[in-house]
């Protein structure tokens, strides 16, 4: 399959969780929105990776190349669980606070 | 890679002193050893002699303006423990953790001094943010502090993850995470997405853009700087934000040409932007805090012109720049802590209750507006000195700009000093012992010492 359609889907993919990041208004959901940006990017750069290693193979059977792009992957999984982890623990401590996970109550700092 | 190591392992330390002990001082006492000890395997790593030696596979890359910067880093933090470990400990249920999580934190500043590796820029980005979204939130059960902490955790992952997004379209034009420009000849009949490429750049600049808190992505910072507690505000305000100019600096060292020519336009509209939006909303401040909060956008729009010229100058100018805010930050920080009322009434009368927090806190503001004789008039001067050295009088109208808005800021910074000494009033502020007077009177020499002699550290800079 072309790297295009990949590329497409991605964005696509990507662009969804930034529109609900800035639209929505519960947490739980803002917080799916943001692991959909991520897991975009993860698709993107496991295609990278099949590309860059299509394009050596031609050459050398043995080749390397394409290998650090899934090992960002894992990198990226890693992480995106640890910030989970703090961030629910963050909505869970607001949650107990005030009963609500709703983001529009934030603005009592504006003033 | 000492201090990668060494401030990891001092972070778990803490978490274990926490539960051998509910001792606060021997708390603190531990911190303090922990950071003298980061302070020396990094000066080591400096002269060449490492704890541990370790195949980085050019992910990290050691330079002597990285290794004095984590220096700098940590000296500033260990200011900032024998100022405020009190109120550290105190911000909320636990003491040893906040001190574990801080020391994670220059973790992640040592990543990012070093890094040659998009991998590793992520990386240290993260272990930097992580860390603060649970200091931003520590006083749990304060509204203000939640919110202001969830605000920043959705903020932050919301920029890594364009920062990855970035990250990702680079990889798949070069093929590599290096970020030295290395480009094997991408794949034959493989379609051509040039445009990619700065894009992706793009990403990754508005990412570190939204760290640094440089408008227009700076909107997040004053809600958090005000919500969190006065302490983590103040580690927050200094050291985080200069590491992420440093990390800023070295990427667009490294791979500015590629974006072309048009960097050279946003830069300066960026630069501005983050000038006149810090500075003017600043004026407009009640609460001395928040004032703060708008100060460090501005303050951080000065340090941007280490990313906009890139010379042994500029260098010089992050690295005393990032001394001289981040003293003069603490200090003020640690004041108002103290302080029941920070409001700029708060403040009135201070100088006749307690001259010697009003004689320090003045030269802290003193420097931060960029008088003569205190450090920060030499980290501007420097900064915008390189601009000149490095564009001609081409750009003599950003530098004209900038200094206009340093006149702005003195009416801010002033008007704490004005109702300090010439308004009457009963300042109410929390039991302060001697050793946190004299170490304040410690901070006010530093800076009036690097004021007087700028050399003298940029000196040892150049071993």
């Amino acid at each position: 399959m072309p790297i295009q359609y990949y590329i497409i889907l991605s964005l696509a993919l990507f662009c969804i969780g930034i529109v609900g990041v800035l639209t929505r208004r519960n947490a739980i959901i803002i917080f799916m929105c943001i692991e959909l940006m991520l897991n975009a990017v993860n698709l993107l750069l496991v295609a990278f990776s099949k590309m860059h290693y299509a394009a050596a193979a031609v050459a050398n059977k043995a080749a390397t190349e394409g290998t650090e792009g899934q090992l960002f992957v894992f990198f990226i999984m890693v992480v995106a669980a640890a910030e989970v982890s703090v961030g629910l623990a963050i909505i869970v401590m607001m949650y107990r606070n005030i009963h609500s996970v709703d983001v529009s109550f934030l603005n009592r700092l504006k003033n | 890679m000492n201090a990668i190591i060494f401030s990891a392992l001092s972070g778990v330390a803490m978490m274990f002193t926490g539960i051998f002990t509910t001792n606060k001082s021997a708390i603190r006492n531990v911190a303090v050893i922990a950071l003298l000890g980061l302070i020396i395997v990094n000066l080591l790593h400096s002269y060449g002699i490492f704890v541990v030696r370790v195949n980085t596979h050019s992910m990290l890359q050691f330079e002597t303006f990285g290794l004095f910067f984590n220096t700098l880093v940590f000296a500033a933090t260990l200011l900032f423990v024998l100022l405020s470990g009190k109120d550290v400990t105190n911000a909320g249920t636990y003491g040893a953790e906040y001190f574990a999580l801080i020391f994670f934190v220059l973790c992640g500043v040592s990543i990012l001094t070093c890094y040659n590796s998009l991998l590793m820029l992520f990386i240290g980005i993260e272990i930097l943010s992580i860390p603060l979204y649970i200091l931003t939130g520590a006083d749990k059960r304060n509204l203000k502090s939640n919110e202001a902490s969830l605000k920043y955790f959705l903020m932050g992952s919301f920029s890594t993850g364009i920062l990855l997004m970035g990250i990702t379209l680079v990889y798949g034009i070069t093929g590599t995470f290096s970020i030295e420009a290395m480009r094997p000849a991408v794949s034959v009949g493989a379609p051509n997405y040039g445009i990619l490429e700065p894009v992706g750049l793009l990403f990754i600049f508005i990412a570190l853009l939204f760290k640094v808190s440089a408008a227009p992505f700076h909107f997040w910072t004053p809600d958090v700087y005000d919500g969190a507690p006065t302490v983590f505000t103040s580690f927050m305000a200094t050291i985080v934000k200069a590491a992420g100019f440093v990390s800023f600096i070295r990427l667009f060292d490294a791979r500015a040409i590629e974006m072309g020519i048009s960097w050279k336009i946003i830069l300066p509209v960026i630069i501005i932007a983050t000038l006149l939006i810090g500075n003017i909303t600043a004026v407009f401040q009640q609460s001395v805090k928040r004032m703060m909060a708008y100060s460090s956008i501005a303050q951080a729009g000065f340090m941007l012109f280490a990313v906009y010229v890139n010379n042994d100058m500029s260098k010089e100018g992050i690295l005393l720049y990032t001394a001289a805010y981040s003293i003069a930050t603490i200090g003020i920080f640690a004041i108002l802590t103290r302080m029941k009322d920070i409001t700029f009434d708060g403040f009135n009368g201070l100088a006749k209750k307690h001259p010697v927090l009003a004689a320090t806190n003045a030269v802290f503001l003193l420097s931060l507006a960029g008088i003569p004789l205190t450090a920060g008039f030499f980290a501007k001067y420097y900064m915008l000195a390189a601009v000149v050295k490095e564009n001609g009088a081409g750009a003599l109208w950003l530098v004209i700009v900038a200094v206009l808005f340093a006149a702005v800021s003195v009416y801010y910074y002033f008007r704490v000093i004005q109702a300090m000494y010439f308004k009457e009033g009963e300042p109410e502020i929390t039991e302060v012992s001697g050793g946190f007077k004299t170490a304040l009177v410690m901070l006010a020499v530093l800076i009036v010492l690097i004021g007087t002699f700028p050399s003298a550290l940029l000196n040892w800079f150049y071993f």
